[in-house]
C-alpha cells in the first residue's frame, strides 16, 4: 500500500517534473521588479542567468519538498482517523516490514541523487565568470559599500545609503544609494569581493549573487544582467550597529551610456573626489545646452 | 550471609520511617548529588531562562511588526537582543531542558540504575550553568554588550570591533556552559555504559537511552572545538595573538569553520533527546511497540555521524572553494535519509495502533509534521547553488526554527507532559493541555511559516529595520509570535498551579497504557531513591 504510493509520488513528480521545465522555457519573466514587493511569497524575478537557474532549481524542489509534505501529511491524517482508540480498538503487534523499510530508504535516495544532478551543475556555473569582459571590485566597510573599476581607469567611489530625510520621489528606504554601481546590460562582470574591517555579505537576491566581504581574503564571483533596471540588495552577515542600513544598487544600462557615465566617473572620482553621480546625470550630459553649462 | 539477611529485614521493617534519607531545605539542592533533584533544578533553570529568552523574541517581533524603528535604539541594541536570544535559547533553555533535566531524570531510571555514575560530578555540571548564565546576562549590560549574533563571528567579536569586557564575559560563559555539559556528557556515557540492568543488552536499551547516549558523544566530540575557538578567541582579544585576524597572518575563516565544527553537531545535540521522546510517546499512546527499532537507532547514530562531516554547509557563501561546495552538498543531503527513516518509522508505529490523543501524543504528532516542514527546506538549503539566494535570509531563520523552536521545543513539552506524573506525582488537566498545544501550534506557525515568504523575497536575518515591502508578512509573524508566548505563560501559570494543587497519581503508570520502559515501574512520584533492587531485563516480545 504505502509502496504503491510511493511509486505512484515518484511517477507524479517526475510528470511534473517536466512540466515545471517546460513552463519555466517557454514563458520569461518580466524584469521590472528588481526589490521586494509587499506580501511577495517566493524569489525576486531573476535577472541574471543564474538566478533564472536558481529560480528554476527552487521550483522544481519546491514541488518536491510539497509533495513530500503533503504526503507525511496525508499518512499522519489517514493514521490519526483510521487508528484512533475508538475505530481500532485492538492494536497490532508489527514491528518490522522489511521491504517498506528498504522503500522508505531507497526512494529518499534516489530523490536526493535527482536533486544533486541539477545542484552540482548550479555550483559550477556560478562558481566563476566563463569569460568575464571587465572586473568589479567590491569592498566592504563598516557601514557602507565602495566600488572600484580596475578595467576603466581603476577610479572608485564609495556608496552610501541615502537617508531617511533625503530620500527623493521614487527612490525606496533603506534601499537606494546615493552612488550606484553601474554596469552595461548584457556584459559579464567578475566581481572581486573583500572587506577591509568585519564580515560583510554582498547580497542582491534578484541576481543570484551573494558572496562574503571577508577581511585577508579575496573572494570572487561573477553576474551578467539580462535587463536595464536597477537591482537592490542589502549587506547579508552581521557587521556591527549599521549592518541594516548599508544597502546596495546595481544600474544596467546600455553599453554607451556606461562608457558615458565610466569616462564621466574616471573623472569625477579622481584624487578621492566622492560627490555623487548618476546616470540620470549622465543621460543629462547628453543635452548639449547642459553639456556646455558643465564643461563651462 | 545470615547477617546481611538480618540487616536486610530490619531495613525492610523500619525502611519507611527513615529508609529514603530524602535531604531537606537549601542542602538539598545546593549539595544535589541525587540525579531527580538535579533534572528538576535543570528543568526549572530552562524555564526561568526561557522567559528571558522568549520576552527577548517578543521585544524583536515587536520592533520587527513595522517599518522603522519601533522601540529600540539603535542596531547595537538589537545585535544585542539576538546575540542574547540565541545564546540564551541554545544554551540555557534546549540545552538544560533536554540533557540536563530529561537526561538525568531518566537515564538512571531507563538503566534501572540507583543513580549517574559520578553524582557529584553531576552536582557541579548544574552549578556551573547559573554562574555561566549571569555572565552572559552580565555581558548585556557591561561594557556595551556583545552584539555579534550567537555565531560570534570575529573580526567583528575582536578587540577592535568590540572592546570591553561584554565580549570577554559571553566568552566566559560559553566556557563555563560548554565544560558544564562536557561534565554531563562524561556521566551520562559512563552511567549508560556501565550501569543498564542486568539483561539490558545495547540493542535493548529504550530509544531515548539511544538518544542521549549519541548526544552525549556529539557534545564530548563537538564542545571542546568549541572551547579551543573561543580561547583562541580570547587570546587574540587579550593577549595579542593572531589566530583570526589577517592583520597578523591569521583568518577568521578559520573561526567559521571551527565554530561550525562544533555548531553543525549542536543541532543535533538539540534535536537528537527530542527524537528520543518522541518515539516513546508514539509507542506509549499508540499502544505499540516501536517500529524499527534497530532502524531507528541506527538513524540517529548515522545522523550523530553524518553531523560531523557537513558543517561548511553554513559557509558557502564564504569563499570556500567548489569542490568543498560539492561535497557538503552531498553529504549534508545525506543526511535527509536517516530522518526520513525515522519520520516513517514514527508513522509506521503509529500504523494499526490504537492511537489514545492524550496531550503527550498531540505534541508528538505536532513534531512529527513540523520536523517534516523544517527538514525539507533544509534540504533546499542543503544545496550550495540555492543557498546563493538564500543564505543568512529569512528563509534560514524559518528552517532552523521549524527544525527547533517547533521541533526540540515541541520535543521538551512531549516529554515534559508525558513525564510530568511520574515527575511530580500530580496530574495536569487535560483540557488546559490541549489548549496550551493548539495555541502553541498557530502562534509558531503563524510566526515562522511567513519567514519563508520574507527570506525568498531577500529579507536578511538581523537587520531591526527592513525596506517596506517587507512589512506584511512581518506583521503577520509578529502576531504569531504574540500568541506563542500567551501560550507559553499560560503554560507556565498552569505548571506552577497543577504543582501544588494537581490531582494527586500514585500508581506506577498513571498512564494506563503498556509504556515498556523502566520508568514506570517504580511508584509515582519517583522516591528518592529510585530502584530498591535491581530490575531483570527479559527479551521482550517487542523487539
Amino acid at each position: 500500500m504505502l509502496t504503491n504510493v510511493s511509486v505512484r509520488n515518484c511517477t507524479a513528480l517526475a510528470v511534473t517534473f517536466i512540466a515545471v521545465l517546460a513552463a519555466l522555457m517557454l514563458g520569461a519573466s518580466p524584469a521590472e521588479a528588481t526589490q521586494p514587493q509587499p506580501w511577495e511569497m517566493g524569489f525576486q524575478p531573476p535577472a541574471t542567468p543564474i538566478k533564472d537557474y536558481i529560480s528554476w532549481f527552487h521550483d522544481i524542489l519546491l514541488v518536491i519538498i510539497t509533495i513530500i509534505t503533503v504526503f507525511v501529511l496525508a499518512l499522519l491524517l489517514y493514521t490519526i482517523v483510521r487508528f484512533r482508540a475508538a475505530a481500532n480498538p485492538t492494536p497490532s503487534r508489527t514491528t518490522h516490514n522489511t521491504l517498506l523499510e528498504i522503500v522508505w530508504t531507497a526512494v529518499p535516495v534516489l530523490t536526493l541523487v535527482l536533486i544533486a544532478i541539477p545542484s552540482i551543475h548550479l555550483i559550477r556555473i556560478s562558481d566563476k565568470a566563463p569569460e568575464p569582459d571587465f572586473t568589479l571590485k567590491v569592498t566592504g566597510h563598516q557601514w557602507y559599500w565602495s566600488y572600484k573599476y580596475p578595467d576603466h581607469g581603476d577610479f572608485e567611489y564609495d556608496s552610501y545609503m541615502v537617508q531617511e530625510a533625503d530620500l527623493k520621489p521614487g527612490q525606496t528606504r533603506l534601499l537606494d544609494v546615493d552612488n550606484r554601481v553601474v554596469v552595461p546590460v548584457g556584459a559579464t562582470v567578475r566581481v572581486e569581493i573583500a572587506g577591509v574591517d568585519v564580515i560583510h555579505s554582498w547580497f542582491i537576491p534578484s541576481m543570484g549573487v551573494q558572496k562574503y566581504a571577508m577581511p585577508g581574503r579575496l573572494n570572487e564571483t561573477w553576474f551578467q544582467i539580462e535587463k536595464p533596471g536597477v537591482y537592490y540588495g542589502q549587506c547579508n552577515q552581521i557587521c556591527g550597529v549599521n549592518h541594516g542600513f548599508m544597502p546596495i544598487a546595481v544600474e544596467a544600462v546600455d553599453k554607451p551610456t556606461f562608457d558615458k557615465w565610466a569616462a564621466e566617473a574616471k573623472k569625477r572620482f579622481a584624487d578621492g573626489g566622492q560627490a555623487p553621480l548618476s546616470v540620470a546625470e549622465i543621460q543629462a550630459l547628453d543635452a548639449p545646452r547642459v553639456a556646455q553649462n558643465v564643461s563651462k | 550471609m545470615s547477617a546481611s539477611h538480618a540487616a536486610h529485614d530490619s531495613h525492610a521493617h523500619d525502611g519507611h520511617d527513615h529508609h529514603d534519607h530524602t535531604p531537606s531545605g537549601i542542602g538539598r539542592w545546593l549539595y544535589s548529588t541525587n540525579h531527580k533533584d538535579i533534572g528538576t533544578m535543570y528543568l526549572v533553570f530552562s524555564m526561568l531562562a526561557a522567559i528571558l529568552g522568549g520576552a527577548f523574541s517578543v521585544y524583536m517581533r515587536m520592533e520587527l511588526a513595522h517599518p522603522g524603528m519601533q522601540y529600540m535604539s539603535d542596531g547595537h541594541e538589537w545585535n544585542m537582543i539576538v546575540t542574547a536570544h540565541g545564546l540564551i535559547m541554545v544554551f540555557f533553555v534546549v540545552m538544560p531542558a533536554l540533557i540536563g533535566g530529561f537526561g538525568n531524570w531518566f537515564i538512571p531510571m531507563m538503566c534501572g540504575a540507583p543513580d549517574m555514575a559520578f553524582p557529584r560530578m553531576n552536582n557541579i555540571s548544574f552549578w556551573l550553568m547559573p554562574p555561566a548564565f549571569l555572565l552572559l546576562l552580565g555581558s548585556a549590560v557591561i561594557g556595551g554588550g556583545a552584539g555579534v549574533g550567537w555565531t560570534i563571528y570575529p573580526p567583528l567579536s575582536a578587540a577592535q570591533y568590540h572592546p570591553g569586557p561584554a565580549m570577554d564575559m559571553a566568552i566566559l560563559s560559553l566556557h563555563l556552559a560548554g565544560a558544564s555539559s562536557i561534565l554531563g556528557a562524561i556521566n551520562f556515557i559512563t552511567t549508560i555504559f556501565n550501569m543498564r540492568a542486568p539483561g539490558m543488552t545495547m540493542h535493548r536499551m529504550p530509544l531515548f537511552l539511544w538518544a542521549m547516549l549519541l548526544t552525549a558523544f556529539l557534545l564530548v566530540l563537538s564542545l571542546p572545538v568549541l572551547a579551543g575557538a573561543i580561547t583562541m578567541l580570547l587570546t587574540d582579544r587579550n593577549f595579542g595573538t593572531h589566530f583570526f585576524d589577517p592583520a597578523g597572518g591569521g583568518d577568521p575563516v578559520l573561526f567559521l569553520h571551527l565554530f561550525w565544527f562544533f555548531g553543525h553537531p549542536e543541532v543535533y545535540i538539540m534535536i537528537l533527546p527530542a527524537f528520543g521522546i518522541i518515539s516513546h510517546v508514539v509507542s506509549t499512546f499508540s499502544k505499540k511497540p516501536i517500529f524499527g527499532y534497530l532502524g531507528m537507532a541506527y538513524a540517529m547514530t548515522a545522523i550523530g555521524v553524518v553531523g560531523f562531516v557537513v558543517w561548511a554547509h553554513h559557509m558557502y557563501t564564504t569563499g570556500i572553494n567548489l569542490n568543498s561546495r560539492i561535497y557538503f552538498t552531498a553529504a549534508t543531503m545525506v543526511i535527509a535519509v536517516p530522518t526520513g527513516v525515522k519520520i516513517f518509522s514514527w508513522i509506521a508505529t503509529m500504523w494499526g495502533g490504537s492511537i489514545e490523543f492524550r496531550v503527550p501524543m498531540l505534541w508528538a504528532v505536532g513534531f512529527i509534521f513540523l520536523f517534516t516542514v523544517g527538514g525539507v527546506t533544509g534540504v533546499v538549503l542543503a544545496n550550495a547553488g540555492m543557498d546563493i539566494a538564500l543564505h543568512n535570509t529569512y528563509y534560514v531563520v524559518a528552517h532552523f526554527h521549524y527544525v527547533l523552536s517547533l521541533g526540540a521545543v515541541f520535543g521538551i513539552f512531549c516529554g515534559f507532559y508525558y513525564w510530568w506524573p511520574k515527575m511530580t506525582g500530580r496530574e495536569y488537566p487535560e483540557l488546559a493541555g490541549k489548549i496550551h498545544f493548539w495555541v502553541t501550534f498557530i502562534g509558531v506557525n503563524m510566526t515562522f511559516f511567513p519567514q519563508h515568504f520574507l527570506g525568498l523575497a531577500g529579507m536578511p536575518r538581523r537587520i531591526p529595520d527592513y525596506p517596506d515591502a517587507f512589512a506584511g508578512w512581518n506583521l503577520v509573524s509578529s502576531y504569531g509570535a504574540y500568541i506563542a508566548f500567551a501560550a507559553s505563560m499560560g503554560f507556565l501559570v498552569m505548571t506552577v498551579w497543577v504543582l501544588f494543587n494537581g490531582k494527586k497519581v500514585t500508581q506506577a503508570n498513571p498512564w494506563g497504557l503498556p509504556a515498556d520502559t523502566l520508568e514506570w515501574t517504580v511508584p509515582s512520584p519517583a522516591p528518592h531513591h529510585t530502584f530498591e533492587e535491581t530490575p531483570q531485563i527479559k527479551a521482550a516480545a517487542s523487539h
